[in-house]
């Protein structure tokens, strides 16, 4: 009878819970009608923004996994001392609070810094430009890619990697030929998580670069001077944009899953 | 090719390997045998170049291959598990190794490989959809495929059923005589060993026990260890001719054909019994002889029998002991049912 019981409040709370998630994001999306829909994206500023969303929030996931994967294998496979402290490092931008990471890379690149000055003279900008956006979408997506791909090396079994080497494979040419190709799914998982991450970045964004405006910049200036009814196009454009780009990379992932398995007999 | 391993020493922490010194012959099929934890799969791993080595040399030929990498070496392995490369057919995971090896002498016949081991028709199959056995065959003509010095095998047989079991083995034996390479094999099974291998060691706690030809260490170990891990006390060398088994003018009943068997037999010490009058029935083996030694262990009794100028051992409680009023140069009679007697 007790068993029951939990099984029935087990069963309640995962709908509240599911319910929770849903009705509010289905609220929003059915909110604006067709015609507001479309008079919004034809304007300058709504495609923009959130075309200036997409494609920092892709190359900060392709950062992530250029200088993200090499660490991320040592991770996976090596033991080393002060590991547990690299480990933590490497989660630090998950749990400082968003404006905190703004601020601090405000305080590196800003005009009150060496580094920042030398940057400036060099023609380089960062403060209210796409790379300041793109430096601090890779800051706290770095994480997210970094324990999918850790988790994707480590599911490969080391066997395999022995077997390549005894074979005449380098240490690279297995990493190249065996553990990548086994690893892709969850690498490209944390890719996409990673950009996930970055494109809904806005408070340490908002700092390093108020202008040009990423859409959830614009939607909070919309929401500010005109009311919430003016940004609700803005969020559903973004969302609908970002599930095709994430269904998308889903698909090819799956794809290639089932040229690795092939047909089972 | 000569291997030479000399004062080998591995240093994991925990475990270590000491004073590992063994050589193979050009051609040898080797066995290396012992407990589980003895520090076998760390001597292949060693070989191989994937655990550092602390102190002492590895030769093949006159090459010193200590501080090679794994590339280097020209040592195939082959793992109990297969290790077969999931993302990859049959066919390109036999191939995998050629690329490395293409400027080299003879890695070509790999048609020569998979006719061997009856591979042509799964060749274009992924791995997951192959059974143990094959498994086991498409990692063998992997390894195999890059013509290396030396072939290890981790276990190689014992992840498979019964009746795969029997059929590897016979490939085995096959590319062992085609491929010329020396074979160093991991095994817990004392058939396996006695079919394939000409020459064993038995390996303890990251020490060699003791190195041999194959029969002298089932027949003559040197440290109580070894004789307690081989446990087959008697062991004997025999002719088969239908359902018996001839051995120092003895004919041991073995209750069934034992044609095309390498030609042993086993008894556990346990499964002798010793009478004063001669047991027969048409499934029992009785022999007369005499008591040669007598050892006491405690619970129970050893006992080495000769017959004709065979040493049979029994174990019999102190019970049977007393009753028996055993004493050395007794004349006994010794039996055992002949589905007691194991063929190798």
């Amino acid at each position: 009878m007790r068993k029951e019981s939990f099984l029935w409040f087990a069963l309640a709370s995962s709908f509240i819970v599911l319910v929770f998630i849903t009705v509010p994001l289905l609220r929003m999306l059915s909110a604006p009608s067709l015609a507001s829909l479309w008079e919004t994206i034809c304007e300058p500023d709504v495609y923009r923004s959130i075309w200036l969303s997409l494609y920092t929030g892709i190359s900060a996931a392709l950062i992530c996994f250029v200088f993200g994967t090499p660490l991320a294998y040592l991770l996976a496979r090596s033991q080393f001392r002060g590991k547990k402290i690299v480990e933590a490092i490497v989660d630090l931008p998950i749990v400082i609070p968003h404006p905190v990471v703004g601020i601090a890379l405000l305080g590196l690149v800003g005009k009150n810094f060496w580094l920042g000055r030398v940057m400036q003279e060099l023609g380089i900008r960062i403060v209210g430009s796409p790379s300041g956006i793109i430096m601090v979408m890779t800051f706290v997506g770095l994480p997210f890619y970094l324990q999918a791909a850790k988790e994707g090396f480590a599911s490969v079994s080391p066997r395999l990697e022995h077997v390549s080497r005894s074979l005449g494979a380098s240490m690279f040419a297995t990493f190249i030929g065996i553990t990548f190709p086994l690893a892709w799914r969850s690498i490209l998982s944390g890719i996409i998580m990673c950009c996930a991450r970055a494109i809904s970045e806005f408070g340490a964004v908002v700092i390093i670069a108020y202008h040009p405006m990423i859409a959830p910049v614009l939607m909070f200036e919309r929401f500010q001077s005109f009311g919430l009814r003016y940004s609700q196009p803005v969020a559903v454009w973004l969302i609908v944009v970002c599930l095709l780009l994430f269904i998308s990379l889903r698909l090819v992932g799956r794809s290639s899953k089932k040229i690795n398995i092939g047909s089972r007999r | 090719m000569t291997i030479r391993i000399e004062n080998l020493v591995v240093d994991l922490g925990s475990f270590h390997l000491r004073d590992i010194n063994l050589t193979l012959e050009p051609g040898d099929f080797f066995a290396l045998m012992g407990p589980t934890g003895a520090g076998k799969s760390v001597l292949l791993e060693a070989l191989v170049g994937l655990v550092p080595i602390t102190g002492g040399d590895i030769f093949i030929d006159d090459r010193k291959i200590t501080n090679l990498p794994p590339e280097k070496r020209g040592i195939s392995i082959v793992y109990q598990d297969y290790a077969l490369f999931p993302h990859l057919t049959v066919l390109d995971n036999i191939r995998y190794g050629l690329r490395f090896h293409l400027h080299e002498k003879g890695a070509a016949p790999i048609d020569d490989l998979v006719g061997r081991l009856n591979l042509n028709p799964l060749l274009q199959r992924y791995p997951a959809t192959l059974s143990g056995g094959e498994q086991q065959r498409v990692a063998l003509a992997r390894a195999l495929a890059v013509s290396p010095d030396i072939l290890l095998l981790d276990e190689p047989l014992s992840a498979l059923d019964p009746n795969f079991r029997q059929d590897l083995r016979a490939h085995l034996k096959s590319l062992h005589q085609a491929s010329g390479a020396t074979f160093l094999m991991v095994t817990h099974d004392f058939s396996e060993a006695l079919s394939l291998a000409q020459r064993a060691a038995v390996m303890n706690q990251g020490e060699l026990e003791q190195v041999g030809g194959i029969e002298e260490i089932f027949c003559r170990p040197t440290s109580t260890m070894v004789a307690d891990f081989v446990g087959m006390k008697n062991l004997f060398k025999v002719e088969f001719s239908g359902s018996m088994a001839r051995v120092a003018g003895l004919e041991i009943k073995v209750g069934r054909e034992a044609e095309g068997l390498q030609g042993y037999v086993a008894i556990r010490p346990e499964d002798l019994i010793l009478s004063k009058e001669p047991l027969v029935s048409s499934v029992q083996n009785s022999f007369a002889g005499s008591v040669a030694a007598i050892r006491s262990h405690g619970f129970f009794y050893e006992i080495d029998f000769a017959v004709n100028s065979l040493i049979f051992t029994a174990v019999i409680t102190n019970h049977a002991f007393f009753d028996l009023e055993l004493a050395v140069d007794d004349g006994f009679f010794i039996s055992f049912k002949a589905t007691a007697v194991h063929l190798l």
